[in-house]
């Protein structure tokens, strides 16, 4: 496995690990801890999501199933061991989690897996849906509306001195088993099996020509997926002691794809930035703002439209022009091109919360005159703000077309000359 | 018998209001390659657009004015973000109508609110049309039939009897053809996504009144739609519309019958054991679900749904 751990990659694991276990050092709030123990969690989710989307070519609208069964099976596991468990049972049951999404997997990827494309994206949507419905049909192993809760201090001594009591000791799981489940999902890129899913991806019907049968790799990448997001869901349990139906519906299993799209579907890392990234949105934008879901999918959106390979791909393009020595060409065009933006972005976030506390006022008072908006006090009833909303607006969309259009000649220059120094 | 009778009619007049859904729906995806997920945020849209309109204007204004804003609305997005997304491939569009309709949810949030909002039915249009077996059968659930039918009659006449309508046909299947003989595809694409969002819209403001207009309404009708368009096979005008009819009687059906698993099993002469928890399910509890394992069901069956052309 010579090639999986080659020098450099040995010293970026290690470094990672180093700032993940440093990190909780550093920032000693419980808000903090559990903002990184979020985190960790989503990491394993969205990298497992990616191997169906980014490696695969498989786009899934249902891949909280597996994260809520994996959570769900770990949760009742840990009620019936109780208190006869040791801690060491209790660190190894995200395990149990990840078999039992497996199992799903291998249960429903069996319907889901035989078609590719279009078609998968609409089973998959109608297997979330039909789980999600079922939780909510029987109450007794998913626990209705409440959900189902527990207790991860176990009775029997402890590990190494370790309860899982305290959050800090949590995290100091979820970070292990994060690592672990990296490192497997890495290796599995490099595997035979890893590389014929891309090839499923990039060209089925020369996958099939060359003599492999698409839908069992298909299959098998759906299954080792949901064994991932099973042991996500797994950790979820611990962390939160708390099940409920929401962690097998849509919503979640929108967030993740939301997530590891816009942290870049295209590279193995793509999906821990976007992981890290919405988290620390959800948690920092979501505690200033109601709007924050807007603004959300607005950023999605964007992403979308202007760069659909997310945010990894936008650092490799950089590394690229840096190697080349490009990159100090760009530098003045890109922090041009900041003023418009940052411009637009005033005028639409003043329009977007004025509108908010005018309008929907949930926990501002609905129908307030008065509002606060980026520190500034403003009277809605009257014309002015709304007036200088607009016309800030107006001004960044003008500007963002006259310098962006600027940025893109340069940018386009820049890449050709890139392309024209590697041939 | 009555029953049957009035469960039957409540699940055409649904089963009409979803193939108005699924017919655009259908339209846009042989046309374009597109599954617009968005589909059901249009058909939400629709209803609220109607609400505003009927609490300034009344009604009927709404049932003309609304389905139009909606098609301006969907070939704006057509225009402006969709053609973009597809220069990226068949992933980022679909990524971009998810992202649409969760940004439509957001803003119909953020304007009218997170509870539903009081869109009525019209007083003309408040009362009994016929009594069956002691059963009333409302003048709206007549009309949603009338609107649904009319609709039906006028698509059909227009794509097989309008010059438009030939020119779209022969787009679906042969778009380098058309474009080659002198016609704007691109254009023809935006007007097909307009027209097929301005269906939607139209079954939000019919439907938005008769059953709840409220923010969550395009997700829970949305996945019923796709339920629709893979039963009835993609691309498939008529199989979505048996498709529809048949998953509109299975949730009216579904809803009214109170006989247990137990019972049905019992019927084809399997004794399930006494006391699980499935087996004492009734019917009406498992009526959400049903589309779903219909949906299942026919992929396991028959892979290309009741009508579609091709397996892929």
């Amino acid at each position: 496995m010579s090639f999986v751990f080659s020098r450099g990659r040995l010293l970026l694991w290690g470094a990672c690990l180093a700032l993940a276990v440093a990190l909780p050092l550093v920032l000693k709030s419980g808000f903090m801890l559990s903002l990184l123990c979020q985190i960790g969690i989503m990491v394993v989710f969205a990298l497992s999501y990616n191997m169906l989307l980014g490696q695969t070519g498989l786009l899934s609208f249902g891949h909280a199933v597996y994260y809520g069964m994996g959570a769900f099976i770990t949760m009742h596991t840990l009620n019936m061991i109780g208190k006869d468990g040791s801690p060491l049972v209790v660190a190894l049951l995200p395990l149990v989690g990840g078999l039992a999404g497996l199992l799903a997997g291998v249960v429903l990827g069996w319907v889901t897996t035989k078609k590719a494309g279009t078609t998968f994206a609409m089973i998959s949507l109608g297997i979330g849906e039909l789980v999600a419905a079922c939780a909510l049909m029987f109450p007794g192993f998913f626990g209705g509306e409440g959900g189902i809760s527990g207790n991860r201090v176990v009775g029997k001594g402890s590990l190494l001195g370790f309860t899982w009591g305290p959050q800090v000791e949590m995290y100091g799981l979820i970070v292990a088993w994060a690592f672990v489940a990296t490192i497997a999902m890495f290796a599995l890129t490099q595997t035979p099996l890893g590389r014929m899913a891309n090839a499923v991806r990039d060209n089925p019907e020369r996958a099939e020509f060359v003599g492999y049968d698409t839908q069992r790799v298909r299959y098998l990448m759906l299954i080792l997926s949901g064994f991932f997001a099973g042991i996500a869901g797994g950790l979820t349990a611990l962390n939160y002691e708390i099940v409920t139906a929401e962690t097998l519906n849509a919503h979640t299993s929108g967030v993740v794809l939301l997530m590891t799209f816009v942290g870049g579907i295209g590279f193995f890392y793509g999906p821990i930035i976007g992981a890290i990234l919405v988290s620390v949105m959800q948690i920092v934008i979501g505690g200033m703002t109601h709007a924050w879901l807007l603004y959300f999918g607005l950023f999605f959106l964007f992403m979308v439209l202007m760069a659909p390979g997310g945010i990894a791909s936008v650092i490799a393009m950089q590394r690229n022009l840096w190697q080349a020595g490009l990159f100090g060409r760009m530098v003045p065009h890109y922090l041009a091109a900041t003023v418009p933006i940052l411009v637009l972005m005033a005028g639409l976030v003043g329009l977007i919360e004025m509108s908010y506390a005018l309008l929907a006022g949930e926990g501002v008072g609905a129908g307030d005159t008065a509002t606060r908006v980026m520190g500034m006090q403003l009277q809605l009833a009257s014309m002015e703000p709304w007036a200088i909303a607009l016309a800030t607006t107006a001004a960044g969309v003008l500007l963002t077309r006259w310098i962006g259009g600027r940025t893109g000649v340069a940018w386009n220059s820049a890449l050709s000359t890139l392309h024209g120094d590697k041939s | 018998m009555e029953f049957v009778v009035i469960s039957l009619l409540n699940g055409i007049t649904y089963g009409l209001l979803l193939f108005m859904l699924s017919s655009g729906l259908t339209l846009i995806f042989s046309m374009m390659g597109i599954l617009n997920f968005a589909h059901a945020s249009f058909y939400m849209l629709g209803a609220y657009f109607a609400y505003q309109i009927s609490t300034w204007v009344g009604f009927w204004p709404g049932l003309l004015v609304a389905p139009l804003m909606v098609g301006v609305v969907g070939a704006l997005i057509e225009r402006y973000g969709l053609r973009r997304a597809h220069r990226f491939g068949h992933v980022a569009e679909l990524l971009f109508t998810f992202g649409l309709a969760f940004l439509v949810e957001e803003i119909v949030h953020l304007i009218w609110g997170n509870v539903a909002v009081d869109y009525r039915i019209p007083a003309e249009l408040d009362g009994t049309l016929f009594t069956l077996f002691d059963t009333d059968f409302p003048i709206y659930k007549g009309f949603m039939m009338l609107i649904s039918v009319g609709m039906l009659v006028a698509l059909y006449a227009l794509l097989t009897r309008t010059r438009i309508g030939l020119i779209i046909q022969a787009a679906l299947t042969k778009p380098d053809m058309v474009e080659a003989l002198g016609h704007n595809v691109p254009r023809i694409f935006m007007l097909v996504f307009g027209g097929g969002t301005a269906l939607a819209g139209l079954a939000g403001v019919i439907g938005g009144n008769a059953f709840i207009t409220e923010p969550g309404m395009a997700a829970a009708v949305g996945s019923i739609v796709f339920v629709v368009v893979v039963v009835g096979g993609l691309g498939s005008l008529g199989g979505a519309f048996v498709a529809s009819l048949l998953i509109g009687c299975i949730q009216t059906f579904s809803v009214g019958l109170t006989i247990s698993v137990t019972d049905v099993f019992a019927l084809i002469g399997i004794v399930l054991p006494e006391g699980s928890q499935v087996a004492r399910l009734t019917i009406t509890q498992l009526a959400p679900v049903l589309p779903y394992m219909l949906m299942v069901a026919i992929l396991i069956f028959r892979p290309r749904g009741l009508m579609g052309a091709r397996e892929s």
